[in-house]
Parts: structure tokens; sequence; C-alpha cells
């Protein structure tokens, strides 16, 4: 095979970590703008302006979502399996507010009645709301460990289930990395709806974001100091080399404070990160006052792929800290997929993700243009 | 231990969700093609009644995809939230297909639909018909990878068990795509949605002429789905699942099960027409057989015979007892006793490892089981037989009737004598649900007589659950069937009132509800829409 296992291992952290900034950058998008759609549309015409924004799009862009979940399932499975499980009624809280969206998105407009339509407007917030915070509060318990470990034949076991289990991953820090993703992926929409569209909405958009980045910054420094002064990390002590076959239990890992800043000063370019992610928001906000939303998008993106790429480079090699049984943690090292399925999943992004690039390209400059409520009401039948 | 409650509370709620899913899938992978054939005359002849039917049709067709997608997401997140151990053994091989899915069909189909549907005024006539293909290629491309992974569970070719890494992982990734079992599930699904979508589009353009409204539309609405419904369900009946019955002995259970087959009949086997099989008996009373039909259609020869259930029954109680050895081989070996003696032993054993499992449900360690719980583990090597014969001849049934049915349709419709066959037309108004009652019977059919397997020969469903609690699973299962409740009563509503208003829903001013003198009772005479 063309590449070497440890490679492949260590790639398929990258583009993990690319399906998921893909994810925030478009989906995150459309979610950030049912976010906001009850705040900034006032009135039905300027709800509906909001909602043709992302509706041609929104479909595509959730795609990024569910790819991510079948990557992490081809290449971790033992990550899909002790992730999704353990975290069920948070999962089942972000499918249901999922549920909002296709439907939202497609029944709204098709009855005149203002309460089917406010109703579906509260389901498109929901849609975006919900499954951005529980995303960041996912995020948050990662960063402290989950409290899971493996049998002898690595079936995922859980401290607590049901409600209590749910209960145990909204703690102050994880609901503070909650509200984090909430207000990224809010701002970015709200740049979006610079973009899009004109007048009052714009300028209610514009208000907002500023609003939005600069509580974005502030919190994303606020979790920095709290994961130096009063969270753990994680540290490997001894494992087998990187390209021996994938066992989660063959290595040995410790809680240790402190170990989530290993990698930065190991390799101080990772500064990069965090800084984009403290710095990205603040110069979103001044693009958005100095009304140049599509440079905005852009920095407002970076922002996003800033903060996450912090969680994912603080943790490394660790995907899934075991806070039960450290030693029983998943690691890019150890939780991966073989090395031939690594490898036709590796050929299967190269190939077809350009390719998508290049249609959803095409996709949004055909649809491209400002969206105004008279426009809106001339195709009244047609837009949603 | 296994909790059985919890066990079965999976069970239901996995089955629940998939096959409710089920209800919206069929319909958008046929009516995506019945658009493309409306547009691609449009754009060949200019004739704006047939972008008023794409248009018309792709109303009705946006409605059920909205709900296709909603329930497509939990079926993306159900295997890690239940099925954990799942993921983690066959994630190496399953979660591929799964991924390729999203990467190489999904995103065709997700970005293009939403251009297809409000990209009319932005897009020429050849982009958007170019926009309407792509999204039905995607749609089709999603069945196809979703059944390869479903065919690797019915018939789990291309990959091996690793003991170290405690999982089957892939060791031929086009075997995995090419296993035949796929490929023939593959075209008999799509052949079924396609057959679904016909009769959906021809019973309602029936039922306006039965009305007598928009005649001009629902005629050419009509020759569109009478056309690719007699094409669709010849191939569903042709190219339907049989053949992929003498591959593996999963596939073999299965279609003894199907037959009612309990003992090895001698070649050319006879075909039950019909009876009652007797689960607890292990016979079929009261039946009628059709000599040599069932051995014809099941090995394509006159002299292999076809193995009854008793006789896999004894045969797969050979591999309990070998996979009883495996299971103690694979112990030592996760204890880190490696000797090549305990790694040949489990080499030898280890492809019947799967069976040996079965035995988890009664005893901790497989290897202390006595001869009641192996005789017992062979015997829940099959699955209860009367649901797979009944669901399988109902569903043959309803195949063969659309058939007749769209022969009919074609015939009536080829002489000119449409209007004067109303009874034809009501059959086919009222033939609406029947296409989902046989898809719903064929998925209980391929997955409930994958059972006891998860994968099958590999890992027992018992064993495949989540480390979750029966609280767990009544909060989800009642969550779910809350919002897909309402959900399906928003849908339905939706469907109903805009399939009623007809093209009059397009705002087009030329339509019946639109027309002079006709009100929302509608008893004028037939509106010719201007072309």
């Amino acid at each position: 095979m063309l590449l070497d296992y440890e490679v492949l291992k260590f790639l398929w952290w990258g583009l993990v970590g690319t399906l998921l900034i893909g994810f925030a950058i478009t989906d995150g998008m459309d979610m950030g703008v049912g976010t906001l759609l009850p705040f900034l549309g006032k009135s039905d015409g300027e709800r509906r302006v909001i909602i043709n924004s992302v509706a041609p799009h929104w479909d595509g862009n959730q795609v990024w979502l569910i790819t991510a979940g079948g990557a992490i399932f081809a290449a971790w499975p033992a990550v899909y399996a002790a992730a999704f499980s353990g975290f069920y009624l948070a999962m089942l809280l972000v499918l249901i507010g999922l549920f909002f969206r296709p439907v939202g998105f497609d029944y709204r407009s098709k009855l005149t009645d203002s309460t089917w339509r406010t109703a579906w407007d509260w389901g498109l917030f929901a849609g975006g709301f919900i499954p951005a915070l529980v995303f960041g509060v996912a995020f948050g318990n990662l960063l402290q460990g989950v409290p899971f470990y493996l049998d002898p034949f690595l079936k995922p076991h859980y401290e607590a289930t049901f409600i209590w289990a749910l209960l145990g991953l909204l703690n102050p820090f994880a609901l503070l990395a909650g509200l984090i993703s909430v207000a990224m992926l809010a701002m970015h929409g709200g740049v979006w709806l610079q973009l899009r569209t004109e007048n009052v909405i714009a300028v209610r958009a514009r208000r907002v974001t500023g609003m939005l980045a600069v509580f974005v910054t502030a919190a994303f420094a606020l979790a920095g100091v709290w994961l130096y002064f009063g969270i753990d990390g994680y540290r490997i002590l001894s494992q087998p080399p990187f390209d021996a076959v994938a066992n989660p239990l063959a290595k040995e890992a410790v809680r240790a404070p402190l170990a989530w800043f290993d990698n930065y000063a190991t390799y101080p370019v990772a500064l990069i990160a965090p800084a984009a992610g403290l710095l990205g928001p603040l110069v979103t906000w001044m693009l958005c006052a100095a009304r140049r939303p599509g440079f905005a998008f852009v920095t407002s993106a970076l922002s996003m792929t800033g903060i996450i790429a912090t969680a994912g480079i603080s943790m490394f090699p660790f995907i899934m800290p075991s806070s039960t049984q450290p030693s029983s943690s998943l690691t890019v090292w150890d939780a991966p997929s073989s090395h031939l399925t690594l490898t036709v999943m590796f050929w299967s992004v190269v190939i077809f993700l350009p390719i998508v690039l290049l249609y959803t390209v095409w996709a949004y400059t055909r649809m491209w243009g400002k969206l105004t409520v008279e426009d809106i009401e001339a195709r009244t039948h047609e837009a949603y | 231990m296994i909790d059985a409650t919890f066990v079965e509370l999976s069970r239901w709620q996995f089955a629940a969700v998939a096959m409710y899913h089920f209800i919206f899938v069929p319909l958008t992978l046929g009516l995506i093609w019945i658009l493309v054939i409306m547009e691609s005359v449009y754009v060949m002849t200019g004739k704006q009644i047939y972008k008023d039917m794409t248009k018309f049709w792709g109303k009705l067709f946006a409605i059920n995809f909205a709900l296709g997608v909603t329930t497509g997401l939990t079926m993306e997140f159900q295997f890690g939230t239940n099925w954990s151990y799942y993921s983690h053994y066959v994630g190496d091989v399953f979660g591929a297909p799964l991924a390729i899915e999203g990467l190489m069909a999904f995103f065709l189909e997700s970005t293009f639909i939403g251009l297809m549907i409000l990209g009319w005024d932005k897009l020429t006539k050849v982009q958007h018909l170019a926009v309407t293909f792509l999204t039905a290629l995607g749609s089709n491309l999603s069945a196809l990878w979703i059944l390869v992974a479903n065919g690797w569970m019915q018939n789990p070719v291309g990959s091996e068990f690793s003991a170290e890494t405690m999982r089957m992982e892939m060791t031929d990734f086009w075997a995995v795509v090419f296993n035949p079992v796929a490929q023939v599930k593959f075209i008999h699904t799509v052949a079924a949605g396609y057959t679904c979508a016909s009769v959906f589009v021809i019973g309602i353009s029936s039922w306006y002429l039965l009305k007598g409204r928009d005649v001009a539309f629902a005629k050419r609405s009509f020759a569109v789905a009478a056309g690719f419904g007699l094409a669709a369900s010849l191939s569903v009946i042709v190219l339907g699942d049989e053949s992929g019955y003498e591959l593996g002995d999963v596939q073999k259970v299965k279609l003894a099960a199907i037959e009612a087959e309990w003992e090895t009949q001698p070649a050319p086997a006879g075909f039950t027409l019909f009876g009652i099989p007797d689960d607890a008996e292990m016979k079929t009373h009261m039946d009628i057989k059709i000599p040599w039909v069932m051995g014809l259609i099941a090995t394509r020869s006159l002299d292999t015979p076809v193995i009854g259930l008793k006789d896999l029954i004894a045969h797969n109680e050979t591999r309990v007892r070998s996979g009883m050895i495996a299971y103690e081989n694979l112990s030592k070996l996760r204890n880190n006793e490696r000797t090549d003696e305990i790694v040949a032993a489990f080499e030898v054993h280890k492809a019947d490892l799967g069976y040996g499992l079965l035995l988890k449900r009664y005893v901790e360690n497989p290897a202390d089981a006595t001869e009641a719980q192996i005789a017992q583990a062979a015997r829940d090597s099959i699955p209860y037989v009367p649901y797979l014969f009944w669901s399988f001849r109902i569903m043959v049934v309803i195949g063969f009737f659309f058939l007749a049915l769209f022969g009919a349709a074609f015939w009536v419709l080829a002489r000119g004598r449409l209007e004067q066959n109303r009874w034809l037309l009501r059959v086919l108004f009222y033939s609406i649900p029947l296409p989902w009652i046989a898809m719903e019977l064929g998925w209980i059919v391929a997955e409930y007589g994958r059972q006891p397997w998860a994968i099958g020969e590999v890992l027992p469903t018992f064993l495949a659950t989540s480390a979750l609690t029966t609280a767990d699973l009544i909060f989800s299962i009642s969550g779910y069937l809350i919002f897909y409740s309402i959900l399906l009563a928003i849908e339905m509503f939706l469907m109903v009132k805009f399939a009623r208003l007809g093209p009059s829903a397009l705002h087009t001013g030329r339509y019946h509800h639109e027309r002079n003198g006709n009100g929302r009772s509608g008893s004028a005479p037939a509106a010719q829409p201007a072309e």
C-alpha cells in the first residue's frame, strides 16, 4: 500500500478535522442563520428572506455532518461506537433538533397560516441552536475526559446511564463550550446574512454579529484560562509502535495537570490555532463594521477553524480520553480502522471531496444575489 | 448476561426507525426519474405542460423528500447510538460504504435538490435538467452504497476476523462492493422504488381523470407512469431477490424459511403455493405444492437439492460446537496466552466463532455450554418461519398484481380508451398504498430473515447492542414515536392537500381550480390547459 499505516492514522486525524471544520463553515452557517431567524426577522416577509438566503444550500451543507459521521464510523469505529452511545440522550436531542430542519424549510411557506409559519420558524431555530449547543458540550466533555471504559472484548461501558449520563455532560465547562459553539455559528450565520440581504435585515445582522464576535473571543479566552488552571489533561506513558494494529487496551495513559498544553510547548507553531480563535472573531467584527462582509466571511470561517483545531491539537493524540480508566482512552494511534480500510477511505476522500467542492461552488454561484422582501413576494409560490 | 427486554427494545427501535425511513425512500428513488423523463420531454419539445408536470410532481417529491432526509439522519447515527458493539465489531468493513455513500451520493443529491426546487429562474433549461438528473443519480447511488453495506450484513465477504483487534477487518474492498447479494438487492430495491413511484403518479392521475379535471395534464402523467411502471414492475419480478438465495448459509436458511421447507426434498423441489407453517411442530399444514418450481427458482438446476430447515439446524449444531472451540481459544488469546497451538486451533475454528457466540444468550462462557444449550443455539440459528412465509407471499402477490395492472393500464392507454375504463382508473387509485405494503414486507423478509444474526454467521443480534439501559430505550422510542407520528401526520396532510389541488398548486392560472366556473368543488367539464 502506498502510504504507511502510521501516516494514514495521522492523515485521518486531519481528515476528520477537515470534515468537522467543513461542517462548521457550511452547515454551521445555516444553523447560525436558523438560530438568528426569529430575532432578526420581524415580519413574515423578512423571515422568508432569511430562510431563502440558505434554502437552496442547507441540505447539501448538512451532508458535511452526515459524511463526518460516516467517516468516523469507517475510520475510527471505536470512537463512533463509544461516543454516540455514551452521549445517547444528547444525540437524541441533536437528532430531534435536526428533524425540524428538512420539514421546516420545505413545509413552512406551503401554508399561509401565521401560527403554522411561526411554529416552523421556532422549529428552524431549534434545528440550529440545539445541535450547535450539544456539539459544543460534547467537545467540552471530551476535553475533561468521558466516564467510559472498554471491557476485554472492547465493548464500551459507561459509569452513568440514562438521564444521569446526560446530566453529567451538562457541567459548567461543557456548557461554556456549548455557548462558544452556538455563538460562533451564529456569528458566521450573521456574516452570511450581511452578504445576502440588504437594508434592515443586514443592519440587524451586522449589529448582532459584532456582539457575538466579542462574546466568542471572550468566552474562548475564558475557556483557555479555565483549561489551564482547572482541568486536567491526559498523557500517554507507554504505547505500542505507531504502526501497530489498533488495540486501545495496549497502552498506558494517565490523567495529568496541564497535559493539554504539552503539544504547544513541543510545537509552538501550533499556537496559530488558538490565536486564530481569539483574534479571528475580533477581525470579523471590524470587517463587518467596515462593511466588508465578504472578507468577514473568510475570517469568521478562520475563527471557527482555529477554535475547532485548538480542541483537536490540545488533545492530540487523544480523541476520546477516558476519565474512568485512562488506559481505555481512544487515540489517533489505537482507535482507527485497519490499514486497508484507512487506505480505501483516504482515496475516496481525496477523489470525491474536490469534486464535491467544485459543484458546491457552482451551486452557490448560480443562486447568488441579494434577496429582498419584494423579490420573495414576487415569487411567493416558488420560494420557501 | 443478556437482558432480553433491552435487546428486544433495541431491535424494535431499529426496525421502527428503519421501516419508517423506508416509507419515503422508495418514492424518492423512483419519482426523481419520472421527473427526469418529464423534464427531458420539456427540454426537447419546449411544451409548457411538461414543465408544469415536472414542477407539480416535483412539489410532491419535495414534500416526501423532506421526511426522507429527516429520518435518514437517525439512520446515520443509529448504529453508533444503539448498536455500539456492532459498530466496533464491523465498522472496519461496514463503515466504509456508509462513508462513501455520503461522499459520492448524499453530497450530489443534496446539493442539487435545492437547485432543482428553487433554481427554475436561475438556471437555463439544460442546466436545470442536468440538476434534476444529478439529483436522480445521487439518490440512486446512495441506494447502491447502503445496499452494499446491507448486502455485507447478509453475506459478509471480503473480510476476516482479527483476534488482536477483536473485530472484522476488510481484506478485499472490491469483493465487498461486488458482493453478488448486494448487487441483486440493489436492482431489486430500486426497481421496487420505481414501481412505487409509478403507482403513486398513475394513481393520482387516475383520480384527476375520474374527476374529469386537468385531463391533458393527467393523461400525460398517466402515460409516463404507465410506461415506467410496466418496465419497473417487470424488473422487480424478473430480477427479483431470488438469485441471491443460493449464496451463503444465511441466505440458504432464509430461502428455506420463506418456503417453510422443513425437510430437504429430492431435487427439483416443489414450491409451496399455500400452507400454514407451524414453527413449534416444524411442519406445514394444508400445504399445496407446485412440483419442480422451487428447485428451478432457487438453484437454477434440476438436480441440486434445496436444503430443508431441519438439516440446516443439524448442520449448524456442528458449527456451534466448532464455535465453542473457537471461543475458548479466542479467550486465551485475549488473555495474552499466545502459543502456536492456540493460534492454530483458533484459525481452524474461526469461521464458526459466530455460532459459538450464539450460546452467549444462555451462558456467559460458551465453552461451558450444556448439550441442551447447544441444541437450543442451533435451533436459534433459523428465524421464526411463519413471519417470513407470509411476508414473502403477500409481497409476491402484490408484485404480480402490479405487473398485470401496469399491463392493463398500458393497453388501455395505447388504445386511447382511458376515460371509458373507469373501473381501471378506480383500481389504480385505490392501489396507491399497495407498493408500501409490499416493500415493507420485503424489508421484513430481508432483515427479519437474517435473524438471529446482525452480520450473517458472524455476530448475533443480541450481542450487537450498546451498553444502555431499558430506561434509555423506552425514552428514545417514545421520543421517536411522538416526533415521527407528528411529522407523518403533517406530511400526509400536505401531500393530500397538494395532490387534491393538482397542478393548480402551481398558480399558473391554467388549471382547474383557477379557471372560470371552477370552484373548489369543481363539477365543471374537463379543462384543457394551454400547451
